[in-house]
């Protein structure tokens, strides 16, 4: 006689607790391609499934805070390019911003036109490798050949900009190293032109791939009420329906003459972020294009900033007055007023904030830097339980952090 | 935001009149209070920061500073909470992004969070003996043993403070004062030799 025996999941489920094993531990990182950087994921699993994981963070730490204290303000600006060093231009503009409203400037509308440029082309840049990098982690190799060609071309505008490709350090309390190059805009341009044709390809590579969006769509989603409590900010707020971006809502540098739109997400997966950056890349050109057409004439430095901002090359050499100012401004540093600030910058990974105070002089009594990307990675403990350990590479992509800034 | 209610509600509170945004220094026992009220009444939903301070000239020095941020009014909030026999309460209950902000400050001050779920080390690894941003905490850092004991017993390797001769080169700080530039740690220079 034949038998049959109808097999369902429910037979597994109910020896579900029979047919358990043991729990594994298993630490991914500090050294993998999908940690971007020297982070630690200490997981316990069930078989595939992850039920904790506990970041460990600090391999990157070299003390920034501490070395801030200890030098004079322009000293720190190249230790603001390491921060996250995928866009070390906005972290140079937040910086400076940040002091100079301790010292109550008000920059020329040139400088800070040339600064909105240097933000977005530093958030193109950015979201460039963070698209690159979050494919390749789900397996799809060339949307990274395609985006770091374009990086390639605006690492070439920086380095015409500002004399490095990697490290800017571009610019100062109180202006920049130097005025635009000439010819530099139109150029940009043209590179305008090249990335929205690369961004379309990606678009097309990506957004209805089965793949891709079976491995992101779905996963890991933050809530509107979870991002809050976190503090995310930056696109991965915006992703989980967080309609706040600080250039609309808090401009700064003249952010309220260009327009824009802020892309907003519905779900706050990880397919949703990564849409959020797909249209900030657009929306980056458009801000572009505008300062290209408005770019405006005048001073790039304040003027009126006597014992803040170098006088210009040719009066040191041939003034006394001005090269006595050189000489204190290079030795002393320069002088701030005493007070405290809190600045936060809208930076392609979320707000970068500066807390400055100063007691008068050259050097910060205290500089605190706060980092997006710590901020995204401390809500990992609360989203990547329950997942997948293959899911990890897609959330860990679609936050798009960078260890420089969470260390410092 | 409504800076009458807070003060009737909290009367200990002090308005400080910060330049950039409304200050308060706040009574470090009512601060997580605080905070669940300007988050629940007020609409300051985000924490933007929450960092330690050592203000080495007051009593007692350690302190925290704490940035609300309200994304519907668009507005911040900066609130000073000093420290009372180094400790203030967690605010993580409320703003569960506090936990890892928590944890670094009193990683790099020492500062002791009252009912913080995980209260370790972020940044340092867990044996590191000192809380580094103290202004009495030397720039160059201070000898302690290497992190892997395993290692440190077969190469008697210790973690070294970092040589400080050539800089960095600051002022005294302060108003102008004409005075040479020199490195602020003088613990190692040119006529003293690295003990």
């Amino acid at each position: 006689m034949k038998t049959t025996k109808e097999i369902s999941l429910g037979d597994i489920a109910a020896r579900s607790e029979e047919l358990r094993g043991e729990n594994m531990t298993l630490n991914m990182g500090p050294s993998h391609p999908a940690t971007h950087g020297v982070l630690r994921l200490s997981l316990e699993l069930d078989g595939d499934k992850v039920i904790k994981c506990d970041p460990v963070i600090g391999y990157l730490h070299r003390g920034d805070e501490k070395i801030a204290e200890n030098m004079t303000y322009n000293q720190f600006v190249p230790y603001t390019d390491r921060l996250d060093y995928l866009a070390p231009l906005a972290n140079n503009v937040a910086y400076a911003i940040a002091v100079e409203k301790l010292a109550g400037l008000k920059m020329p509308e040139r400088c800070e036109a040339i600064r909105v440029a240097c933000c977005e082309m530093a958030r193109i840049s950015s979201h460039l490798l963070g698209l690159g990098v979050y494919a390749m982690d789900t397996g799809a190799w060339t949307v990274f050949m395609y985006t770091f060609n374009e990086r390639e071309k605006l690492y070439t505008l920086f380095e015409e900009l500002t004399g490095a490709r990697f490290t800017t350090s571009y610019t100062r309390i109180g202006g920049l190293t130097r005025d635009l190059p000439e010819g530099w805009l139109q150029r940009v341009e043209t590179f305008c032109d090249g990335v929205l044709k690369t961004i379309d390809e990606v678009d097309r590579l990506l957004t209805r791939n089965g793949i891709f969006l079976e491995r992101t769509e779905g996963i890991a989603p933050i809530s509107k009420e979870l991002a809050l409590a976190y503090g995310l900010t930056g696109p991965n707020l915006r992703a989980s329906g967080v309609a706040f971006d600080l250039r609309k809502d808090k401009p700064y540098s003249g952010y309220e003459k260009y327009e824009f739109d802020i892309p907003v997400g519905t779900k706050g997966d990880c397919f949703d972020r990564y849409l959020v950056r797909m249209e900030e890349v657009r929306q980056s050109v458009r801000i572009l294009r505008q300062v290209i057409k408005t770019m405006p004439g005048g001073a790039w430095y304040a003027e009126d900033a006597k014992k803040i901002f170098l006088p210009p090359k040719a009066k040191i050499m041939t003034k006394m007055e001005e090269l006595i100012q050189n000489f204190m401004l290079v030795t002393e540093g320069p002088q701030i007023p005493a007070g405290e600030i809190y600045f936060e910058a809208e930076n392609p990974k979320g707000s970068l904030g500066f807390y400055v105070v100063s007691n008068g002089g050259g050097v910060p009594y205290r500089l605190r830097i706060h980092g997006p990307s710590f901020v995204s990675l401390s809500i990992l403990p609360a989203i990547v339980p329950g997942n997948f350990l293959t899911d990890i590479t897609s959330i860990l992509g679609s936050l798009d952090f960078v260890m420089g800034e969470c260390d410092r | 935001m409504d800076v009458l209610a807070l003060t009737q509600k909290f009367p200990q509170t002090q308005n400080c009149a910060g330049q950039d945004m409304p200050t308060f220094a706040v009574n470090s026992a009512e601060l997580a209070d605080i905070v669940k009220y300007l988050r629940d009444e007020q609409g300051f939903d985000l924490l933007a920061d929450l960092c330690g301070m050592d203000w080495k000239d007051r009593t007692p020095n350690l302190g925290v500073v704490v940035h609300l941020l309200s994304t519907k009014n668009r507005e911040y909030v900066r609130l000073h909470a000093a420290c009372v026999d180094d400790s203030v309460p967690t605010v993580s209950a409320i703003h569960p992004g506090a936990n890892w902000h928590e944890r670094e400050a009193y990683d790099m001050f020492g500062i002791k969070f009252i009912g913080h779920p995980d209260p370790r080390r972020i940044l340092m690894w867990d044996a590191y003996p000192y809380h580094p941003l103290r202004k009495d905490f030397p720039l160059a850092g201070i000898e302690v043993p290497f992190p892997a004991a395993d290692v440190a017993a077969v190469t008697g390797q210790t973690v070294e403070p970092a040589p400080m001769m050539g800089g960095p080169f600051v002022s005294s700080g302060g108003h102008m004062s004409g005075a040479e530039p020199q490195a602020l740690d003088q613990s190692w220079n040119e006529e003293k030799p690295k003990s």
